[in-house]
């Protein structure tokens, strides 16, 4: 078959919680392997007992993301050719509690996206007319350059600012809270940036660029935050936060 | 078992490369204060100390040090510069440029000064 490697691939994979170790694995090389074929080969042929996650396999739901030798990926777009000859090592998410296996908890990274009131919030009562959103503004412009975000904490897992300061809302959080930021239709824009502009907020980053650099949509989190920045420094100038 | 041997790093690239740039020269600067300080203090005991404190720092070694200084000045302010940029004007496609800009006038300015210093010599 065309394209077909031969041979077989020595995955070495963490098992348990924070106390676990690696297990070691040997998988068969295939034609057009991802990651996320690796782990289920493990699952289902080796050990069934192994856990992880994922749905939609195609790079929309971002619930396989994984540490894969030392970085974090999307798994089910990641093809295991691209990656070398060496073996795979794999671990969970870095930056978040191990629940089992490759599974990692994902609770503190939603509950940040709360935090940074990174939900769309209608006006109090509805306009009588529809809000209009010229395509070519450039609020809806800034919006939609991050608002492709699938969720898959990649951003978070390469954020060493995430993993020195518990309190640091998060590349995903803040970003999100950027697209609302520049959302005409929002009616909870001061809340959402006293929300942000607080210790932990967008001040916190440091500009390290990883979250751009690993996002596996190429969105950039560093601009959005960079957005904020100025936002917050524009309203603590204004008097408008404190 | 054993921890992994990381085969790549998710900090394998020039921003945090410029980071780590910024926040060690800014470190080494920090450690440096207090000798500067030591050295101003001389003036408090006299002309004469302060004097034969500037006469030691002749030595080419003392010579070498302040250039490593002067190298770490440039790169700390061009790096802060970058990072003023980053944050406070509208986003630019050209990070890498940026970095490579920064860290190229640091070098500039240390060559400058070591040459000033051969003028001066």
């Amino acid at each position: 078959m065309r394209g077909m490697e031969p041979g077989t691939i020595s995955v070495r994979v963490w098992r348990g919680r924070e106390d676990g170790g690696f297990a070691e694995y040997s998988v068969p090389r295939r034609a057009s392997q991802t990651v996320l074929d690796v782990v289920t080969f493990i699952q289902r042929k080796l050990d069934p007992t192994l856990a992880y996650r994922y749905a939609c396999r195609v790079g929309m739901c971002g619930s396989c993301a994984m540490t894969v030798n030392g970085r974090p990926r999307w798994t089910c777009r990641t093809h295991v050719a691209k990656l070398g000859a060496g073996p795979l090592t794999l671990e969970p998410l870095a930056n978040l509690p191990r629940i089992k296996d490759l599974a990692a908890d994902l609770a503190p990274f939603f509950d940040k996206w709360a935090q940074a009131l990174g939900r769309f919030v209608p006006p109090a009562e509805s306009k009588a007319e529809f809000a209009e959103v010229p395509p070519d503004s450039k609020a809806r412009q800034a919006a939609d350059a991050g608002i492709e975000c699938i969720g898959c904490a990649v951003c978070y897992a390469a954020c060493d600012t995430a993993a020195w300061n518990p309190d640091y809302l998060g590349p995903a959080a803040l970003n999100r809270a950027w697209t609302l930021m520049n959302d005409v239709r929002d009616a909870a824009g001061p809340a959402r940036l006293a929300a942000i502009a607080e210790a932990g907020g967008c001040s916190a980053c440091h500009s390290h660029q990883s979250c751009r650099e690993h996002c596996p949509k190429n969105l950039n989190p560093t601009a959005s935050i960079a957005g904020l920045k100025r936002m917050v420094a524009k309203a603590a100038l204004a008097g408008d936060i404190e | 078992m054993n921890r992994p041997t990381r085969a790549q790093s998710h900090r394998a690239h020039p921003a945090f490369w410029a980071f780590v740039a910024h926040r060690a020269s800014g470190l080494a600067l920090a450690l440096f204060l207090p000798v500067h300080f030591w050295a101003l203090g001389q003036a408090i005991h006299g002309e004469a100390a302060l004097e034969s404190f500037l006469a030691w720092t002749r030595n080419p070694i003392a010579k070498a040090a302040e250039t490593i200084l002067v190298l770490l000045l440039a790169i700390h302010l061009t790096g802060g510069l970058r990072i003023l940029a980053l944050e406070f004007l509208p986003w630019s496609p050209r990070q890498k440029t940026a970095i490579a800009g920064s860290a190229g006038a640091a070098v500039l300015i240390g060559l400058l000064f070591l040459l000033n210093l051969g003028a001066g010599a």
